[in-house]
């Protein structure tokens, strides 16, 4: 096992299959396209063996990362190719390995046009993805991180709905505005550290002046992507026009890089900073959670309802990670590769019924019990696990994030519980005007249950959100290590900067009472320049003008 | 016995998966078949065990797995069986039981019957997870799967609008109460470091003078955590503010009505109460609120139960009333008789349900109790039954509820703490009141001239034996639980409930309650005649009154007919805004805030520049010759400048 570059392998298995489709053989188009899916199909499962190969084999006590690869690329700029796992990027891979045989079975019978190239973007997306979890270099990261746009761009620029231009840029400028910051933070590490090694530079500790900084171009970048309120309008538009598989890959793994990254990179790296910005983390991620929530009730389109639940679920996992204790952060990576699971079946839920009677509208359906008692059955489910039922990997999620944020503040645990019984509003309320009522609607007389194909797409969906729910010790255990990891570095780091900058329970108390949500809000609107004068900010106080950021950027890159 | 423990839980699982599965292929036959037969087994093996080892006060851990386990964070998968859950799984199973026999005969020919024995079944197993649970997390799973179920249940005939509506509100207004409860289970983590019972009732004595900051107050650290819980007993047991939805949940099917909104179910927060009394102990304040909180309900849902017609609304208001009694108990330190009314209200109270549901059979699906009469003659047994049935609710000697009401009053007399006598007040008038609007429903119900219209008289039929066994059954546990457990429950020094329960010294109401005034002792009865006496009067002998009063005090009436106006209120306050808000939000903000300042804005912004720069490109020579002449100058000067 050792000798075989087995990462990587998982990695590019993908891409092969997009070349392989590529060569575009078959007599005929219907003999290349159904080549097309079976080669689509094939790499996608066999990565998926690949990447069970790699949980079997990890071991989840060891520290450091595993499987990793190096090899030399750029070896006078000091960048190299350079893979690995550990406990918290291994699950997203898992997951995202999970769903692509899911998404390219869903995709089988409904994508009709230029279905190789559907195929190619998948699998290329595929790569791209299990890369930027993986990745253990920078510029490879912010290859692969940008490289995840592309295709995603394609999928609903090309096999979207009627506006999917309009939904293509918007997702494309959002997260491209995010890019272009987080790219000139990572060329500042690069010159600091003197090289795009990820692990160097998690142990390099940077001026708590400068992490700011970083943290918050950082932070553009992965906000848009989770995303967290106010950056988050691109993701309804984006989920309602892309085709079905579109979405499932959108909110089950793209949405997952921004929690990542935070946890990857901006807990370890810049403590200092994200101690700082905990509050404002905090407050974003409550108003997510209600404002999401309620907007997700005055839905009429249900992709657009299950896209704003994501909004509002998400708004755990930041609330989660920002805890900085175990059992917020392995909440929320429980919490992503739970919602990974739930919404992905949720918009396959949607296309399910889409692909008969091509309308997302809510108003068009109702009764449909009647006549697709499984269909019910199974759309129950999902909305029970998104609500957080207990027994459902939802639930220990949430619950995990809730007592983490606990022993932190009250206050936001008390305004996220207002979560649970809005949740349980808008998903009841979908589910009762789809499933229950009256079958009246003509064109729904003869729509037909679920056949084999959707059953076969259904049933790992169904199988990991129970198991995750009942024994979830699998997925915590991985974690367990790598999370305490980056817990133990961020508390050093806080403790050994005597006098701290911050004290980031008393400002979270205070940043969460009523009186400072103005000033919360305050802090959104524009950058926190100011000290205020009831929660210390002397990392802001002590420095930091934009002149001073580019002078040592002039600096640095003179130095060089 | 550890495997009998495990039986007594996962049967009626099992039922639901088989019946789930395969019901629909194999028809009604089989599905009634197993799940009753899986059901029975549970009973008899729940019964054996409350035999063999409740009656010897022996305890039973039998773990299963971990569920979760981050740091020092740690639940597992473990049934743990005390007096309480012997008790509980006990009620449980022989209601549940009976309840599905009975419903072989009620559901007859409905078209989801295997679906409605599997989610029979299903509730039956997330109820004895429930009261199996060792640790709070483990109960929190049987708590929200019987909510499941309740929704599941109300809307069993989903072609109906209303019960697709009653159910939703029966969810969210639970989910209200479980946000207490889950806030309570974090406070009891940060407090013990453990959510075990076992675990925390021995540390309670340690922390019992902590204090705990919860959004910017200080409080007494158990006071809250009990506050918390309460907010969640308070959703499941319908007490006053979050009772909205169990008059709303009769769109259940009535054996659902009898098994989860009467007998089981709605009774898990008194449960809950009673098995966190460890820590109530030490939080005197919250006890109190408790007491309060009950006699209010008791109060508020037995007057509007005084002039509803609907013959099952009725009975549930009746039931949201006696739960208020067993709070009240509980709140005064009298565990063991919220437990000891909280049985025998399970025998009465389904048996009231399952009789009103052979009524509404046998009157072709007439819910207006004003639209019936006369009818005893032709459903004699169900009138016996109902009768004591009623009997029993009203708390007539020798008949069940006689032995637990009374203990209840007298534990509100003896209670030193203020709230005792308040809650001995509001519970005498609440007994009136409970005789006279169960005397009224069978009064109205059963006596006097026909009010339905000949059609539906020549339909009437008394219900099938598979529907009168289980109302038999039941009326036998009406007639006899009281006066066979007494000495069990609530006898002075019984040694029955444990370690189950724990109750200060200074604390021993029930104790105290056998020694009181005789007055006290027969107050109950006393209200009961008065109630019966005054129904019988206006309904019986001078029927013209109820229109006179209704007209003379129309606001009281108006008042409890609509509900003490919850319901307006909470549309109002909460559904209403929810809604416009979501949509404010959606369009003012997301649309044209967000979108219109960023995105969008962006765009448009970046247009229009181009729009204004296209104009600069003219085409001409001299145009850009200007241009260039212009900014050669400005370079200069400004190099001569600096």
């Amino acid at each position: 096992m050792a000798t075989l570059p087995l990462l990587s392998m998982t990695l590019f298995l993908p891409l092969l299959g997009a070349l392989a489709i590529s060569l575009n053989w078959g007599n005929g188009d219907v003999a290349k396209a159904n080549n097309a899916r079976w080669v689509a199909l094939w790499t996608t499962l066999v990565t998926l063996g690949l990447a069970v190969i790699l949980w079997v084999n990890f071991n989840p006590v060891s520290p450091g990362f595993q499987f990793e690869d190096k090899f030399e690329w750029m070896p006078l700029l000091n960048i190299g190719y350079h893979v690995g796992v550990d406990g918290i990027s291994l699950p997203l891979v898992l997951l995202s390995a999970t769903l692509m045989p899911i998404c390219i079975l869903t995709s089988w019978a409904s994508i009709q046009v230029r279905v190789a190239e559907y195929m190619i973007a998948f699998l290329v997306l595929e790569t791209m993805l299990l890369g930027m979890f993986a990745a253990l270099d920078f510029v490879l990261f912010y290859v692969f991180f940008e490289g995840v746009l592309i295709p995603m761009f394609l999928i609903i620029g090309i096999w979207g709905g009627p506006n999917r231009v309009y939904a293509a840029f918007k997702f494309f400028l959002y997260t491209l505005l995010g890019s272009v910051l987080s790219l000139l933070a990572i060329l500042y590490i690069y010159f600091e550290v003197g090289g795009s090694d990820i692990p160097l530079a998690l142990t390099t500790p940077f001026d708590p002046k400068v992490q700011t900084w970083l943290w918050v171009a950082f932070f553009a970048s992965f906000a848009v992507k989770i995303p967290m309120w106010p950056l988050h309008t691109w993701l309804p538009d984006a989920h309602v026009e892309a085709p079905t598989a579109g979405s499932v890959i959108l909110a089950g793994v793209l949405l997952k890089m921004g929690g990542y990254g935070f946890i990857r990179f901006s807990l370890p790296m810049f403590p200092e900073a994200s101690s700082y910005f905990t509050p404002m983390i905090f407050t974003l991620s409550i108003i997510a959670i209600i404002y999401a929530s309620l907007v997700a009730l005055a839905q009429t389109d249900m992709k657009k309802l299950i896209a704003y639940s994501s909004v509002a679920h998400m708004g755990f996992v930041t609330l989660g990670i920002f805890t900085v204790d175990a059992q917020g952060v392995q909440g929320a990576v429980t919490q992503m590769v739970s919602h990974g699971l739930i919404s992905a079946a949720l918009f396959l839920c949607v296309g399910v019924v889409y692909d008969r009677i091509h309308s997302r509208e809510i108003a068009d359906y109702g009764g449909l019990v009647h006549r697709m008692p499984r269909y019910a059955a199974v759309f129950l489910f999902f909305i029970l696990a998104s609500v957080g039922l207990p027994g459902t990997s939802g639930f220990v999620g949430e619950f995990l994030v809730l007592l983490g944020a606990y022993q932190v503040s009250t206050w936001a645990t008390t305004l996220a519980t207002s979560g649970m019984v809005l949740g349980a509003a808008y998903a009841l309320w979908l589910y009762r005007r789809v499933i229950f009522g009256v079958l009246v609607k003509p064109n729904l007389k003869s729509i037909s249950d679920l056949h084999w194909r959707e059953k076969i797409i259904f049933a790992p969906l169904v199988a990991g959100v129970l198991i995750f729910g009942i024994y979830p010790m699998p997925l915590l255990t991985m974690m367990e290590t790598s999370v305490a990891n980056v817990i133990d570095q961020y508390n050093l780091a806080l403790e050994s900067d005597a006098g701290g900058a911050i004290d980031p329970k008393k400002s979270l108390e205070i940043a969460l009472h009523p009186a400072s949500l103005k000033i919360s809000y305050f802090w959104i609107a524009t950058p926190p320049l100011g000290a205020r004068k009831d929660a210390p900010s002397r990392v802001f106080a002590r420095s930091v003008s934009a002149e001073a950021i580019q002078t040592s950027f002039v600096k640095e890159i003179r130095h060089d | 016995m550890s495997i009998l423990a495990i039986l007594v839980v996962f049967l009626p699982f099992l039922g639901f998966l088989l019946a789930g599965s395969l019901g629909e292929k194999l028809g009604d036959q089989f599905s009634q078949g197993i799940t009753c037969g899986l059901m029975g087994l549970s009973t008899i093996f729940a019964g054996y065990l409350f035999l063999q080892l409740g009656l010897h006060e022996e305890t039973l851990l039998v773990p299963l797995f971990t569920w979760i386990h981050v740091e020092f964070f740690e639940v597992s998968w473990q049934l743990q069986l005390d007096s309480l859950s012997y008790v509980m799984m006990a009620v449980v199973t022989l209601v549940s039981w009976i309840v599905h026999i009975y419903s072989i005969g009620y559901m007859k020919g409905d078209p989801g019957f295997p679906r409605f024995m599997a989610y029979l079944s299903l509730f039956t197993f997330f109820m004895l997870m429930l009261v199996t649970a060792s640790n709070l997390l483990q109960m929190f799973f049987g708590w929200e799967g019987v909510g499941l179920c309740s929704y599941l249940l109300i809307g069993y005939w989903y072609d109906r609008d209303s019960a697709n509506a009653a159910a939703i509100k029966a969810f969210l207004v639970n989910r209200v109460g479980d946000v207490g409860f889950i806030l309570g289970v974090l406070t009891l983590f940060v407090i013990f470091g453990t959510l075990d019972f076992t675990a925390i009732f021995e540390l309670v004595d340690a922390h019992q003078n902590d204090t705990f900051t919860f959004l910017n107050g200080q409080y007494h650290a158990l006071t809250l955590a009990s506050f918390l819980f309460f907010i969640g007993a308070m959703g499941k047991s319908a007490q006053i503010g979050l009772h909205t939805w169990l008059p709303d949940a009769m769109e259940a099917p009535t054996p659902v009505s009898a098994l989860i909104h009467a007998a089981t179910m709605v009774t898990a927060g008194v449960f809950l109460i009673v098995r966190i009394s460890p820590i109530l102990e030490y939080a005197p304040l919250a006890r109190e609120f408790i007491t309060l909180i009950g006699a209010a309900t008791a109060l508020m849902a037995a007057t509007i139960a005084c002039v509803q017609n609907d013959i099952k609304r009725i009975i549930a208001y009746s039931t949201c009333s006696q739960l208020g009694y067993m709070f009240m108990a509980a709140g005064l330190s009298g565990y063991s008789a919220a437990m000891f009314h909280l049985t025998t209200h399970a025998f009465f109270k389904a048996l009231l349900f399952l009789g009103a549901g052979s009524v509404i059979h046998a009157m072709s699906d007439e819910y207006n109790i004003q639209k019936m009469g006369g009818i005893w003659k032709y459903v004699p047994v169900t009138y016996v039954v109902m009768w004591i049935g009623s009997l029993a609710l009203a708390g007539i000697p020798f008949f069940a509820g006689f032995y637990s009401k009374d203990m209840i009053m007298e534990v509100d007399w003896v209670s030193y703490l203020p709230v005792g006598k308040v809650a001995f007040a509001i519970g005498f008038a609440a007994a009136i009141l409970t005789a006279f609007y169960s005397w009224r429903l069978l009064i109205l119900t059963f006596n006097g001239t026909p009010r339905a219209d000949e059609a539906v008289m020549g339909h009437i039929h008394e219900a099938p034996l598979i529907m009168l066994f289980p109302l038999v059954l039941l009326a036998m546990g009406s007639l006899f639980s009281g006066s066979l457990l007494y000495e069990l429950f609530v006898g002075e020094e019984t040694p029955f409930w444990g370690s189950a329960i724990f109750v200060l010294p200074e604390d021993d109401v029930i104790t105290a309650a056998h020694h009181v005034y005789n007055w006290v002792h027969w107050s109950p009865t006393v209200a009961a005649l008065l109630g019966i006496g005054i129904a019988y009067l206006l309904y019986m002998y001078q029927s013209s009154w109820p229109e006179k009063l209704s007209t003379t005090f129309k606001g009281i009436y108006t008042f409890l007919w609509n509900k003490w106006y919850f319901d307006a209120l909470y549309q109002w306050l909460f559904v209403d805004p929810s809604f416009k808000l979501g949509k404010f939000l959606w369009e003012e903000g997301d649309q044209e805030a967000i979108d219109g300042l960023g995105p969008d804005g962006l765009a448009a912004l970046s247009v229009a520049s181009g729009g204004l720069l296209c104009r600069l490109q003219t085409g001409y020579v001299y145009h850009y010759a200007f241009g260039m002449i212009i900014g050669l100058v400005l370079m200069i000067g400004w190099y001569f400048w600096v």
